[in-house]
């Protein structure tokens, strides 16, 4: 579990966070939601490390990142696997040598056959296992998330921290991303935190969605709740969602019924 | 921030590597530069030495000293500037706009001493062989083109580097070459790891690496001739 605490975080005059505090659940996908600029990947950034709150503190099961010793903090770093929003694959390195560089780096402990069993394991697990000797410039931007996603649980990560996973991606590699994401949440017990935007994603894996906006927590429940939520800005922000509207719109003509209906339909007669 | 250093296996694995691209990478352009700079050099002090009372072997001399002192290093250096100046500036810089260096950051590896110091100790190493063999080829392209123009005789070009050899030169030069080193590759590394922005932006470190560098590489050239000779 990660506690946030408080945190206020300025770039010179702009205060991009004002007093967040929330926690990220473990076992669970963790959704961070809200418009561009609201302080989402600024928050991440502190959570991680990148960037050093002015205020406030993380605390990760129950030790303290904020202002705590280099080895501690690198002992939690060591913990945390993060998807960035471009991958951020090593462009000289195979699949596979990015997937075994962090085991490399992190494991000294671990044989060249263990590494290489585990490499195989976890690209097998993205569903990638032919793709090991290919380059970052040779595979599509879904699979390039796929690696991103093998390389984050190589070292047997306790948080997994995703950047816009499903961004410049299509609908149907999204789904199937967002659906890797949680099952690899549910299946090792990761506390993951996943930035976003997306409807879609809220709808399908949303265990515990955080509501940001103008840096500050609005809100926070489950996706069954966030449709109901009273929250006028939440409000706005789900129901510009033109599917939203939508799916809202055949809920109040034909009531839940309709909903059902809706869902049954194939997508070529919507 | 973290900034426990890498494992020393880490750093010396990371060092052949940047050691094969900034040294073995670079021997065609120092080899061409040097042959022809030389050759250059032989064919204009012969051409300016007009008077009967100088003996011939004054130019291989010349040439010589010139290259010892100035050339080699100097010359050799700024066109590192130009080639592993850009490579380092716009390799780091692309690293840093694509998160790549964020990436390692999160893992908990120093990406500094990870991707910066491999490449400072990496040019400091291989700066002075190259500038070693530019001494050799620039001299050999001076003597072919003496002798091949005939414009001097090959036994008097001999004769000429060998008069009054001063040993010290040479480790005057060599200590320029890891002076100019570690300007170019500290400059670049440094243009290069703190980008931000986009491509455009990594195209702008790689020129203010080369610019910088060759404006450092030329006062530490002036520095170190008033205070080393």
């Amino acid at each position: 579990m990660i506690e946030i605490s408080n945190l206020e975080k300025s770039f010179g005059s702009n205060q991009v966070l004002k007093g967040v505090s929330c926690t990220l659940e473990t076992g669970k996908c963790n959704l961070l939601l809200g418009g561009s600029g609201t302080g989402k990947s600024v928050l991440l950034s502190c959570i991680v490390g990148l960037q050093k709150p002015d205020i406030g503190s993380i605390t990760f099961d129950g030790t303290v990142y904020t202002n705590a010793k280099v080895g501690i903090r690198q002992e939690i770093r060591r913990k945390i696997g993060m998807l960035f929003q471009g991958s951020a694959l090593f462009d000289s390195m195979t699949v596979a040598q990015n997937v075994d560089f962090p085991l490399q780096m992190l494991t000294p402990d671990m044989s060249a056959e263990e590494r290489r069993d585990r490499v195989e394991f976890c690209l097998k697990r993205v569903g990638l296992e032919n793709a090991g000797n290919k380059m970052p410039s040779d595979i599509s931007g879904g699979m390039k998330k796929r690696v991103g996603i093998a390389r984050a649980i190589a070292p047997n990560c306790t948080y997994l921290f995703c950047d816009e996973p499903n961004s410049g991606l299509d609908p149907a590699t999204s789904i199937k991303i967002d659906e890797l994401i949680y099952e690899i949440t549910h299946e090792y017990n990761i506390t993951t935190a996943i930035i976003t935007h997306d409807m879609n994603s809220v709808v399908g894996i949303g265990d515990h969605i955080i509501f940001l906006h103008q840096g500050k927590k609005l809100w926070d429940g489950t996706k069954e709740e966030i449709l109901n939520a009273e929250v006028p800005e939440l409000r706005e922000f789900i129901f510009s969602s033109s599917l939203v509207r939508a799916a809202k719109r055949v809920e109040e003509e034909d009531g839940p019924q309709g909903l059902e209906q809706l869902a049954q339909e194939p997508l070529s007669e919507l | 921030m973290v900034s426990r250093t890498e494992r020393l296996r880490v750093i010396w694995k990371r060092f052949f590597e940047e050691a094969t691209l900034i040294g073995v990478d670079s021997i065609f352009i120092v080899g061409i530069v040097s042959a022809f700079i030389g050759a250059v050099t032989c064919i204009q002090i012969a051409y300016n030495l007009t008077n009967p009372l100088i003996p011939k072997s004054t130019i291989g001399y010349m040439v010589r000293e010139m290259t010892i002192l100035e050339l080699a290093p100097t010359i050799t250096s700024i066109v590192l500037a130009g080639k592993v100046g850009s490579s380092i500036a716009g390799g780091l810089g692309t690293m840093r706009i694509t998160e790549q260096i964020s990436a390692l950051e999160v893992m908990g590896i120093n990406a500094t001493s990870y991707l910066v110091l491999p490449r400072i100790l990496a040019a400091i190493f291989m700066f002075p062989l190259l500038v070693i063999l530019a001494m050799a080829l620039s001299i050999l392209g001076g003597y072919l083109a003496g002798t091949l123009s005939g414009v001097m005789a090959a036994q008097d070009y001999i004769e000429g580097i060998r008069t009054d050899f001063i040993p010290y030169n040479i480790l005057f030069a060599l200590i320029k070459a890891v002076v100019f080193a570690f300007l170019v590759s500290g400059i670049s590394a440094y243009k290069g790891f703190y980008t931000e922005g986009g491509a455009l932006e990594v195209g702008a470190a790689s020129t203010a690496a080369v610019t910088n560098s060759i404006i450092a590489i030329l006062l530490a050239d002036y520095v170190l001739a008033a205070v080393l000779l």
